[in-house]
């Protein structure tokens, strides 16, 4: 396949490159990659059309990456190209973690591989919080949007809220106040 | 409710909504449903689960597919995965869809604006949950620390930093310390 090539993937194309993203992405940095793949090496979207995407894969709900699929996949072939590159992201990906989760699971008899599980999971629960930490410190330094977040960590984590109603009060409450001073 | 592939769907059907800023979100509530709400896993299980999640390739929100296939085999893990992949899917495909039609886009910068504090909220209780949630008491809550401090600070890849806590554990756990 040439470097640049300049016509449109077919649907079975879509879904090869996003199995390969998804298979090869260990741990984030995903949107990167595509910015690569499609923007930079294919030269099949203009950088504008992508950073627009990703704007809307952040957000509105959904895994941006998946989201990020299904907008690449719909602006280079449709309605086809936006499943292909859909499945492509997510049914190999899903296959693997089943074995892996397999795996485990005949091994997980022995008390060591629990502990080996959760040294794992310790370690990994960084990824989740330096997120965070990155996403709040993104957090504009006035009151409301602090407060629309400290308000979000409580309704959680002490008032045991499930997460459709905080999204849908606090976050409809936080939209429209953006939506108002816009 | 029963471990039924139905009542997975039923389940993850809403949290697929939720999902925003990233699967890490929904992971709080995922925790909630499955452990304290219908003991479908217990909080180990559930770590467990995580942990692989996070070491397997694609989309973390793939942790939906195994939870599902450990409740109830294939057709949990399909019901898992159409049920937090599936709503959010339809959705986005009608925004980008649409999104010709709305070159304005004042609403999609007034959600972009106003969702940012509620997923940075969310984001940060899911880590608060897990960490909760680990066994190992302050060796795992001071690897999770150090874990964090490494991935902000440091160009370390976290596959890499995940394998180097499982060994930190497994050598502790030799040693008698956990």
């Amino acid at each position: 396949m040439p470097e640049t090539q300049a016509t449109r993937p077919t649907p079975l194309q879509l879904f090869l490159i996003f199995s390969r993203i998804g298979l090869t992405s260990f741990g984030g940095g995903l949107s990167g990659w595509m910015l690569r793949e499609f923007v930079q090496r294919r030269r099949l979207l203009s950088e504008e059309d992508f950073l627009n995407g990703l704007s809307i894969a952040q957000a509105l709900p959904g895994v941006n990456v998946t989201n990020m699929a299904i907008w690449i996949g719909y602006r280079l072939g449709g309605r086809n190209g936006a499943i292909a590159s859909w499945l492509g992201m997510i049914v190999p990906a899903a296959f693997v973690i089943v074995l892996i989760g397999s795996a485990f699971a005949s091994i997980s008899g022995y008390e060591l591989s629990h502990v080996a599980l959760n040294g794992a999971a310790a370690a990994a629960i960084g990824l989740s919080l330096a997120m965070g930490l990155t996403a709040a410190r993104r957090v504009p330094r006035r009151i409301f949007p602090l407060a629309v977040m400290t308000a979000t960590f409580i309704a959680v984590t002490v008032l045991h809220w499930p997460l459709l109603w905080t999204v849908l009060g606090i976050g409809s409450l936080s939209v429209a106040v953006a939506y108002q001073q816009s | 409710m029963p471990a039924t592939p139905l009542s997975i769907l039923i389940v993850f059907l809403p949290l697929s909504l939720v999902t925003i800023g990233g699967g890490q979100s929904a992971i709080a509530d995922m925790h909630r449903q499955i452990v304290d709400v219908n003991h479908w896993l217990s909080a180990a299980q559930f770590v467990d689960a995580f942990a692989i999640a996070r070491l397997a390739p694609g989309p973390g929100s793939l942790l939906a597919t195994l939870i599902g296939w450990q409740i109830a085999g294939f057709w949990g893990a399909v019901a898992a995965t159409v049920g937090i992949f599936g709503p959010t899917a339809i959705l986005i495909y009608a925004v980008t869809s649409l999104w010709s039609r709305y070159q304005g886009a004042r609403i999609l910068t007034a959600l972009e604006t106003g969702l940012r504090p509620v997923a940075a909220g969310m984001i940060l209780a899911a880590s608060y949950v897990l960490i909760q949630a680990l066994d190992g008491g302050w060796f795992a809550r001071g690897l999770a620390l150090l874990s964090t401090a490494l991935l902000m600070l440091t160009p370390v890849n976290p596959l890499l930093l995940i394998g180097a806590g499982a060994g930190c554990f497994v050598g502790l756990h030799m040693l008698a310390l956990i």
